[in-house]
């Protein structure tokens, strides 16, 4: 329980409130302000996860979103979220830990045991190793060895927000640079966004030592007055906890904002805990900073061994001197202000690793004041340790890092601080699209040219000086830095003068030298994809998976690079980087839905009449994302008999259907004629008012696209009925080309499929059931043929009859405002009760359309199907002029002797209905795979006719009529008779009754 | 995600709108006169240049008008939106 490694004082956190938590089963003890990484270290916990490849033991590498070993599992069962950095986990009571793929625990990791040799795994182990006989055999194992956390399959309990918004300037980043340029910015009125991932400003500041001064006063001080002035200005936005994510095309940058409160507080009032922006910004000023790289020397994954910066915001923030003993291994000056601090707070002994030759009088000297041991142009040979460190082995070494272990020393060290000089964190500039360019004096690869409106200050932009930070961002938000970036780069201190160091040389054997932490990449392993001939930047990313998974090489990736340029003799520069790719650090999937998930992820439409069918026992299904009656089970009735019930009372009396969903498009004009005529395969100019004719639409390549009736309701005005899944499609097809390619005729098109219900009556006693409701509209067969349109009053209601057919019946289809619908459902159902009158599901009216060998477009034709096909070719051959896709049909594909043309096929087992879907075999003995010869594109039990019957598509299946074809499904095989697809009433007599 | 600027309702997101491919395309006709190879091209080939396209896109989430765009493929840049019916414009 006890913080064996807190300091007495100082840091920002509430010693006052104290807070307790488990990591992997054990209770610790932590403090308001602390992360679940600062809590750990202040606990003297060393080993936080382990490697992902050879399940070494590792300690924490950084204080920020750059950690790759402490990845960490929150909360349990649903309300588990697995691969997220201690670092970023913001410490509360009661929070519960484990670490990632380890176990039982991160200390004591069984498959440190149990994994594969070091040999079996080296780079490009994927390749080589599992070519025999299949990588299908190997991927469990390796998957349960290798890998990060496990998501919970339980539903996401937690619920999101998306929040869609401009600004003019967009501010990435608040530390010393962004917030000065958000400053200038809120001072000249515009409206500001300022971001930052953590949950207080000041980027690092916050870690600096007290002693660090702006403008003359102490950095905290400053950071306070600031945010003051930041917090006056209305017109600007402070976001804290709020992770810039991707940058997208035209200046859209997405964000990730956590709610102030805790998740599991936000969860139990039902609100919103993440919050997804998608910002579009005037221009972008990144101001994300730079992360700390690694320095590459044998086991430099030593638990204990840390980014300098990250132990001086451990120091610093959080109070915790994670030992006394410390080197500070470093090619630059930066780390010497660190070594520093941890002299101030009771480190000792301290001893600083320059793998610099030279170093400035002036730091040596001081440094030696405060008792700092300073060996220069020397770097680490050895860490002693295995699970925390305990010492260093420090050797001279040349410019190229090639040691001398004659002259080898021991320092003590619990604690290790490295520093191999600082990346400006690019992701993001990257991302926009922006050029990188390798500076070779700072080893950075810095923002150079922008191609969007984005500007990079401070030290994204290698601008790695204070006073030059804080200029830079001024510049940048009051708006007279040039784009891309802000000023010059600086080279003060943090920078390495001189040539790199990229890893360690030696005639000796030595220790595996870390490249990347997070996919557990070594030195070694660059040096052998690079002699394997994987030598650049993309294929070593892919061999080696450096770079990859929720790191993003945000700490190895520059040193991975150095070390590629080192082993091949070329430079950096010359290698170039891969590209940076969003998210910047993994994003829920979750947010990414937002609000968009269960019934709101595709709406489901309901009828007008939705609560008739409710009464009448409807069970529903989803059909092109309508909420339809698939059929009206009676208590304890099946899908099928349903159906069947329905169907039969179709053909022997009467049943009411909702057809609300179907298509229907108006158009009106001068030229509705001309226009429709080119639409349809079919001469609409002949059409008289009153008419109705069934049409085909294609596309240009001559597939069937669409099916329906048109109705002439004048000379001028036409009502288009398309399928029920085609409304919208087609509703946007006739306007691409009325718009796109005819805009010089007069004509207009109005969709009015939800604005106009449709029932369908049919069946034998249709027409009485219809004028027993009271109509001005002569209903005789006489006046009111098949297939015509007649408008007037029925039940006191306007309405557009239809006298049309998709089952072979006497049937009306009844088009009257929707709003009357439901009236209109539950008078149809009281005047045809003693005509037997039943509500009938879509199920049934599938069964009786293929009865009658009529097809359903998308189910018995396909993209490629042509009108003749389905024996429609004669209505295009007799057609004059022009239509969409006419060309088409007369192409040597179209007419291929060998088409699949539409039949109806009869089971020779009449107890054995025929699969949908089922193909059709070239011959009797043919054993799949073969090339097949058609399919089965509808299958049903006609109760009329009590038996199977199905449509197929059957190559030249017009000239086999009688023919046995013999069909394969799923291992079964059938044997089926070809005929004509209309089973039902051929002559058509019933639908003209 | 692109920012297209429709020209009857200003700037909206490219989730609104949907694109149709390359405009200019001329589509032959009379169909008795067109061959079969100049009917493929029409059909099959296109010219998905590396630079500046010439789209048509619809605001179909918006006022449903459709128009034109001058896409810069390689930079995503819009360089022109201009009206059904007008030329290909000097991009």
């Amino acid at each position: 329980m006890r913080q064996r490694y807190r300091l007495s004082h100082g840091g920002r956190i509430d010693r006052d409130r104290s807070l307790r938590f488990t990591f992997d089963g054990r209770t610790y003890e932590g403090f308001q302000g602390d992360t679940l990484a600062s809590a750990l270290l202040a606990n003297g916990v060393r080993i936080v996860g382990r490697g992902f490849r050879l399940h070494r033991p590792r300690g924490l590498l950084a204080a920020g979103l750059e950690e790759p070993n402490a990845i960490v599992t929150v909360g349990r069962d649903a309300t588990a979220e697995t691969n997220l950095k201690a670092t970023e986990v913001e410490l509360c009571d009661g929070l519960v830990a484990r670490s990632v793929n380890t176990w039982p625990s991160a200390r004591f990791d069984v498959g440190a045991l149990l994994s594969m040799p070091g040999s079996l795994l080296g780079p490009g182990f994927y390749y080589k190793t599992f070519m025999w006989p299949g990588w299908a055999v190997y991927e469990p194992l390796v998957r349960r060895l290798a890998g990060l956390g496990r998501a919970t399959s339980a539903e996401d309990p937690d619920s999101y927000d998306t929040h869609h918004a401009t600004c003019d300037v967009l501010v990435v980043g608040g530390g010393p640079a962004g917030l000065s340029a958000a400053l200038a910015a809120g001072a000249r009125g515009e409206h500001v966004v300022l971001v930052d991932a953590d949950r207080e400003f000041g980027g690092q500041l916050l870690g600096a030592d007290a002693a660090a001064t702006i403008d003359g006063m102490p950095a905290q001080t400053w950071l306070t007055r600031t945010l003051g002035r930041l917090r006056e200005c209305p017109n600007v936005r402070l976001l804290a906890r709020t992770l810039a994510t991707g940058y997208y095309d035209h200046n859209l940058v997405t964000l990730v904002e956590q709610s102030e409160i805790r998740a599991d507080e936000a969860r139990g009032r039902g609100a919103p805990w993440l919050r997804l922006w998608k910002l579009r910004c005037s221009r972008v000023i990144i101001a994300a900073g730079a992360i700390e790289r690694p320095l590459v020397f044998p086991d430099n994954d030593r638990p204990g061994v840390m980014l300098a910066s990250a132990l001086a915001s451990y120091l610093n923030r959080y109070a915790v001197l994670p030992g006394q003993a410390a080197v500070v291994v470093t090619n630059n000056d930066g780390a010497y202000d660190v070594a520093e601090a941890l002299v101030a707070h009771g480190g000792h002994p301290v001893t600083i690793v320059d793998t610099r030759a030279e170093v400035r009088a002036e730091l040596r000297s001081r440094l030696a004041s405060a008792g700092v041991r300073v060996l220069s142009g020397y770097c680490v040979l050895a860490v002693h340790g295995r699970r925390r460190v305990r010492s260093v082995t420090a050797a001279p070494c040349d410019g190229a890092g090639v040691v001398d272990r004659l002259r080898a020393v021991k320092c003590p060290a619990e604690v290790i601080g490295m520093s191999g000089g600082w990346s400006p964190t690019v992701h993001l500039f990257s991302q926009s699209g922006g050029r990188l360019a390798y500076d070779p004096v700072l080893a950075v690869f810095r923002p150079e040219h922008a191609r969007q409106a984005v500007t990079v200050v401070g030290a994204a932009a290698a601008q790695f000086d204070l006073e030059a930070c804080l200029a830079g961002g001024a510049a940048a938000g009051g708006g007279s830095a040039p784009r891309s970036v802000g000023a010059a780069p600086t080279t003060p201190a943090a920078a390495p003068a001189g040539q790199a160091i990229w890893r360690v040389k030696s005639s000796q054997r030595l220790a595996g030298q870390w490249v990347d932490f997070h996919n557990d990449v070594t030195a070694d392993d660059i040096r052998i994809a690079a002699a394997e001939g994987y030598a650049s930047a993309e294929h070593l990313k892919r061999y080696t998976t450096t770079g990859m998974a929720i790191d993003q090489g945000k700490t190895g990736n520059v040193n991975a690079l150095g070390v590629l340029a080192d082993c091949t003799n070329r430079s950096v520069g010359d290698i170039g980087v891969t590209t940076f790719r969003p998210p910047y650090s993994p994003v829920r999937f979750g947010v990414l839905a937002g609000r968009r998930r269960q019934q709101l992820f595709v709406p489901l439409r309901r009828l007008p009449a939705h609560e008739c069918h409710v009464r009448q026992g409807a069970r529903f299904a989803n059909y092109g994302s309508w909420l339809r009656p698939e059929c009206y089970a009676q208590p304890g009735e099946s899908l099928q008999s349903a159906m069947r019930r329905e169907a039969l009372a179709a053909r022997n009396s009467v049943v009411l259907f909702d057809a609300s969903p179907l298509g229907k498009i108006e158009v009106k004009g001068p030229d509705a004629a001309t226009f429709l005529s080119r639409i349809y395969i079919n001469n609409v100019s002949t059409l008289s008012p009153g008419a109705v004719r069934y049409g085909l639409m294609l596309a240009e390549n001559g597939g069937i696209i669409d099916d329906g009736v048109v109705a002439c309701l004048a000379h001028d005005h036409y009502q288009v009925c398309t399928t029920s899944a085609g409304a919208q499609r087609i509703t946007a097809w006739l306007e691409e080309w009325r718009q796109c390619e005819w805009p010089g005729l007069d004509v207009v098109t109005l969709p009015v499929t939800t604005q106009l219900g449709t029932l369908t009556v049919a069946g034998p006693l249709a027409r009485t059931v219809l004028g027993r409701l009271g109509t001005d509209i002569d209903l005789s067969p006489r006046a009111f043929p098949h297939l015509s349109v007649r408008t007037g009053v029925i039940a006191g209601i306007e309405a557009r009859i239809f006298r049309v057919s998709y089952t072979g019946e006497l049937s009306y289809e009844l088009n009257v405002p929707a709003g009357h619908i439901a009236g209109l459902w539950e008078q149809l159902l009281a005047v045809g009760g003693d005509c037997g009158i039943v509500p009938m599901g879509i199920e049934a009216l599938m069964l009786l359309r293929a009865e009658k060998g009529y097809v359903h477009v998308g189910s018995d034709t396909d993209a490629n199907t042509v009108p003749d096909d389905i024996g429609l070719g004669h209505i295009a051959a007799s057609r004059r002029g022009d239509f969409i896709g006419r060309r088409s049909l007369s192409t040597p594909e179209a007419t291929r002797p060998d088409r699949w043309q539409l039949v109806g096929l009869e089971s020779l087992d009449p107890r054995r209905p025929l699969p949908t879907g089922a193909q059709c075999l070239p011959a009797r003995d043919a054993r799949p795979p073969v090339r097949p010869c058609g399919r089965v594109t509808s299958s049903y039990v006609s109760p009329t006719l009590q038996r199977p019957i199905a449509l197929a598509l059957l190559e030249c299946g017009r000239r086999r009529m009688g023919e046995e074809v013999h069909l394969y499904d799923l291992g079964t095989r059938h044997v089926a008779r070809v005929r004509s697809p209309v089973f039902y009433d051929p002559e058509g007599t019933r639908l003209r009754g | 995600m692109l920012l297209i600027h429709c020209p009857y309702c200003g700037p909206r997101d490219e989730t609104e709108f949907t694109c149709a491919g390359e405009s200019h395309v001329l589509r032959p006709q009379p169909p008795e006169e067109v061959t079969d190879a100049r009917w493929a091209q029409y059909l099959f080939f296109h010219r998905n240049p590396r630079g500046v396209v010439c789209e048509r896109w619809c605001h179909v989430l918006g006022c449903g008008q459709w128009f034109n765009v001058a896409r810069d493929t390689v930079t995503h840049e819009i360089r022109k939106v201009y009206a059904m019916g007008e030329p290909r414009p000097e991009v």
